[in-house]
């Protein structure tokens, strides 16, 4: 626990030094702010921006920072100074994921009070966030395990990212799309946030998403257990 | 003394090329122990091989009684370590760099201020990593190593690149750690580094140990001439054979104050180790 801890104060002490990690947390919170103040149209579903942004947010902060964040680590060779002084690699994994995990929740409270949720639709918004933001961090983790270097990192985030977290966006648009977007978590969390208040939580949604995370979990382990932390 | 680092037949070899030929090695506690030799000699990979960083092929190496291969994250605690490839958080200031290690090994705060007073930094608390000196982030390397209170040091050559300056200034650190019995184990292609610094050094070229002592032996074992150069007062230059046979002449010039430098014909390290290789140290 004493060596979560270290390695999660050491990751909020660098967050408004790290300006690549930093405007991920920041970038769709405070879009979302300055759309939903600015852009108001006819028949624009309530709180679009919020509910569009939340999934946005998802797919891409959690996991480009999971995967900058242990690439720049191996990268610099302080990831190897760290298991030499006792830390353990998935104590470490654990105090970077509890990290992201925080920095994305303060995210999630502002797409909460932007989008007005309250009582069982608050707690249900919450939960529907966290479970994107543990599937996005897991494929992070993977990302970061896989890459030498950030460059590499991003070179194979950006893509990933770009598929997880517009493929909700682009389904609004086209229906093959749509109907292609439907195995992945992040247009089923698209959905569920959608449904919120609506159609709630649906079977099909349930059933992605778990298949999404156990492939997430067994994609982490076999990297972890591959790969390590070296 | 007890024996802090022991390696009896360590052999690596990378593919199809021997990076350590069976070393053997006795390093007692409390001294400065130099491993010297060109780049490429196989020095980081011992190092690597006595922390627990890599395994060795074949052969044994104890770090304070126990086998290298075995050390746990615990024992690590007992070793500090400098090496090149070892980063800091460039981001972070010299203060936050330490507080993450004091966090994981649970040390007081005051183990921050102290660490960085004793190699120097205390005024530089405030600044990132990344805007450090080269010779003052080899500083805050070394308090990250000190950090623990370690009973042996493992540095790969600290002072690699460094001014005169900031070389001295971690000679005098690593020599303060001497004087509190801590046992240094360094790396090095720097002979007078290795003169000033080193109890007992090693040879090493192409992974084999070529010669083993201290800097005053290994220089004297290869003083084939064995002669005593001398510098006279009228400006002339003489030599006297190495030997009893020649201390009366010595005297003489002594007494009659003629003599104004004497010199023995012993080669420092770099010659010898040019005579065992064939090879400059600095290549």
């Amino acid at each position: 626990m004493k060596n979560i801890k270290a390695v999660f104060l050491k990751q909020l002490s660098d967050t408004l030094k790290n300006k690549t990690v930093l405007i991920q947390f920041l970038m769709f919170p405070v879009l979302v702010i300055i759309m939903e103040n600015a852009i108001k149209l006819e028949d624009m579903p309530e709180h679009f921006f919020a509910k569009l942004f939340a999934v946005m947010f998802v797919g891409m902060a959690p996991l480009t920072c999971m995967s900058a964040i242990i690439a720049e680590e191996k990268e610099k060779n302080t990831l190897r100074v760290l298991m030499m002084s006792n830390v353990k690699p998935a104590e470490y994994l654990l105090g970077v994921g509890a990290y992201v995990f925080v920095m994305c929740a303060f995210g999630t409270a502002v797409f909460a009070a932007i989008g007005g949720y309250t009582g069982a639709d608050l707690v249900l918004f919450i939960g529907v966030m966290s479970v994107g933001i543990i599937l996005s961090e897991l494929t992070g983790a993977v990302i970061g395990i896989f890459s030498r270097n950030q460059m590499t990192a991003t070179s194979i985030s950006v893509p990933v990212m770009m598929i997880f977290a517009f493929l909700p966006m682009l389904s609004m648009f086209n229906d093959t799309i749509k109907t292609a977007a439907r195995v992945t978590y992040s247009q089923q969390l698209s959905e569920l946030i959608n449904g919120i208040g609506v159609s709630g939580i649906t079977a099909e949604s349930l059933i992605v998403i778990s298949v999404n995370l156990a492939l997430a979990v067994a994609l982490f382990t076999l990297a972890y257990r591959r790969k390590g932390l070296e | 003394m007890r024996c802090a680092i022991k390696t009896e037949g360590i052999t690596k070899a990378f593919g199809s090329k021997t990076v350590l030929d069976v070393i053997d090695l006795d390093i007692e506690s409390g001294e400065v122990f130099g491993l010297i030799g060109p780049s490429g000699a196989g020095k980081t990979t011992l190092i690597k091989i006595l922390t627990g960083q890599i395994s060795q092929d074949s052969g044994k190496a104890h770090i304070g009684g126990k086998d290298s291969r075995k050390l746990t994250g615990e024992d690590h605690r007992h070793f500090g370590i400098t090496m090149d490839n070892f980063g800091l958080y460039e981001r972070l200031s010299c203060y936050d760099n330490l507080l993450t290690f004091a966090r994981i090994h649970g040390l007081p705060k005051s183990s921050i201020t102290d660490a960085l007073a004793k190699v120097g930094l205390a005024e530089a608390a405030k600044t990132p990593a990344g805007k450090l000196s080269k010779g003052m982030t080899g500083r805050l390397k070394l308090a990250r190593a000190f950090m623990t209170d370690p009973d042996i040091l493992f540095l790969d050559e600290p002072t690699s690149g460094l001014d005169p300056v900031s070389a001295g200034e971690i000679h005098r650190i690593i020599l303060s750690e001497k004087a509190k019995g801590k046992t240094v184990f360094l790396t090095t292609h720097t002979m007078t580094e290795a003169e000033k610094l080193c109890d007992h050094i090693a040879l090493l070229n192409e992974g084999k140990i070529v010669e083993y002592g201290s800097p005053e032996e290994i220089c004297r074992r290869y003083d084939h001439q064995r002669m005593l150069k001398i510098h006279l007062s009228d400006g002339k230059d003489m030599q006297l054979p190495h030997n009893k046979e020649a201390a009366a002449a010595l005297s003489e010039l002594i007494v009659s104050g003629r003599a104004e430098t004497i010199h023995t014909t012993e080669p420092d390290l770099e010659t010898v180790f040019m005579e065992l290789t064939g090879k400059e140290l600095s290549a």
